[in-house]
């Protein structure tokens, strides 16, 4: 296997080819901030929280850490006053969307991201796509996914297989970072789940009043 | 040209895929589909067109999209059974259909009617009059952008620009192109296809 020496921050670190940045960093303790990144998962590059300064030649670019592999003698920056603005920016847009989850909450805090800055317009999914991708990759129930694009993009349950796999499994449940996934699973079982038994039963009052008894 | 196109998403090529590929008579197929309201005889319908579109495409995954169109182009929409069967006949989830159906616009969830309006509502046709086209659109069917008839006779749908401005305000029905309409005309080209 052939090993790929690099340096991030400052620090001559060692990887194997097909590694990603991230990758390699978190194998030398060296923290990044990720929002959809999943030991489990394929590579997403959804919220681009990950982004890292690379230099290259001389020449200095953007990347994001978590799908660029590694490459021989390139220097990576975790943190510089650009990158710093720039999730400070993504975090202050998330949170016009997801105000009070709890990842992003610390985040700010971190980036000096301020949650009202843009309008607010709480759809509270911040479209990690790990409920999503989990439910595909590793359960394998794609009980949920993705609908719709841009702005209204979403995530749906479908109510015949959540119905039938969902109760048991929940696994996807703690990987929300703004508990929209589980407020989702609520309302589709509230308003599509095909009801297991007759739901109206009459009290017995109710009865002994109407026939008089 | 339709809206579809307009935004870039796909290319519908209706012809293509009824004469090609298909032997299925449009009308027949639809008026098949639609004109009857027993629920079962139409759901066996779809079926049978469905398993027809697939096996054109050796029930190969990889043509999850064409088959898609091709069932969309002859049905008109997509119906919730029919993408279940597809996601049962091809192995492909559900949701992943579901997230191809809304994602483009070529697709509709909903019945469609069996004639389709576009009123260019583009710069030119809008300071050409468009608008007073469309109102006379809207009330002769009495259905508003985006929506579809009881009778399922029409889907109005309004566009920005077809690319032939000098004819404004115009009206697309079911792909033909009528040019420099007025009210008037516009009641009477939407007669004939009573
Ligand atoms: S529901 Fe939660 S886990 Fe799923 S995509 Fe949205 S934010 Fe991510
Ligand atoms: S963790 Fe890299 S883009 Fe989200
Ligand atoms: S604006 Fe109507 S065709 Fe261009």
């Amino acid at each position: 296997m052939s090993e790929i020496q690099f340096e991030i921050d400052g620090r001559q670190v060692k990887a194997v080819k097909g590694m990603t940045i991230l990758g390699a960093a978190r194998n030398e303790d060296i923290f990044i901030p990720t929002l959809c990144h999943h030991e489990e998962l394929e590579p997403f590059g959804g919220c681009r929280l990950c982004i890292v300064e690379l230099e290259v030649k001389g020449w200095t670019k953007l990347v994001v850490s978590c799908v660029y592999p590694v490459e021989k003698n390139i220097i990576v920056r975790t943190r510089s006053k650009k990158i710093d603005r720039i999730r400070k920016t993504i975090i202050e847009l998330l949170m016009a969307h997801a105000p009070f989850a709890p990842d992003l909450m610390v985040l700010a805090k971190e980036y000096g991201a301020d949650g009202d800055r843009y309008e607010k317009d709480p759809s509270f999914c911040i479209h990690c796509g790990l409920c999503v991708r989990y439910c595909d990759e590793v359960t394998g129930k794609n009980a949920v996914g993705f609908v719709d694009r841009g702005i209204n993009k979403e995530i749906s349950f479908i109510p015949e297989i959540a119905q039938k796999e969902c109760d048991d499994c929940k696994k996807c449940f703690p990987l929300c970072p703004t508990s929209y996934l589980q407020a989702a699973f609520v309302l589709t079982k509230a308003l599509a789940f095909a009801p297991s038994q007759p739901v109206l039963s009459e009290p017995e009052s109710f009865k002994k009043k109407v026939t008089g008894e | 040209m339709d809206k579809d196109r307009i935004d870039g998403n796909i290319e519908l090529n209706t012809d293509q895929v009824i004469d090609g590929n298909i032997e299925l008579n449009t009308d027949q197929v639809i008026d098949r589909v639609i004109d009857r309201n027993i629920d079962q005889d139409i759901d066996q319908d779809i079926d049978q067109l469905i398993d027809r579109i697939i096996d054109n495409y050796h029930g190969q995954a990889s043509a999850l999209l064409q088959i898609l169109l091709d069932i969309q182009s002859v049905n008109n929409w997509l119906p919730g059974k029919a993408l279940a069967r597809i996601s049962e006949k091809l192995e492909v989830p559900l949701s992943r259909i579901q997230h191809i159906v809304t994602f483009y616009k070529a697709f509709s969830l909903v019945p469609k009617g069996r004639h389709k309006l576009h009123i260019c509502v583009g710069t030119a046709c809008h300071v050409r009059g468009a608008t007073r086209i469309l109102d006379t659109v809207e009330q002769a069917t009495g259905i508003k952008s985006g929506e579809t008839d009881l009778d399922l006779k029409f889907s109005l749908e309004t566009v920005n620009c077809l690319g032939c401005c000098a004819l404004g305000p115009v009206m697309e029905v079911d792909g033909k192109v009528h040019a420099k309409m007025s009210p008037i005309k516009t009641s009477k080209v939407l007669k004939t296809y009573g």
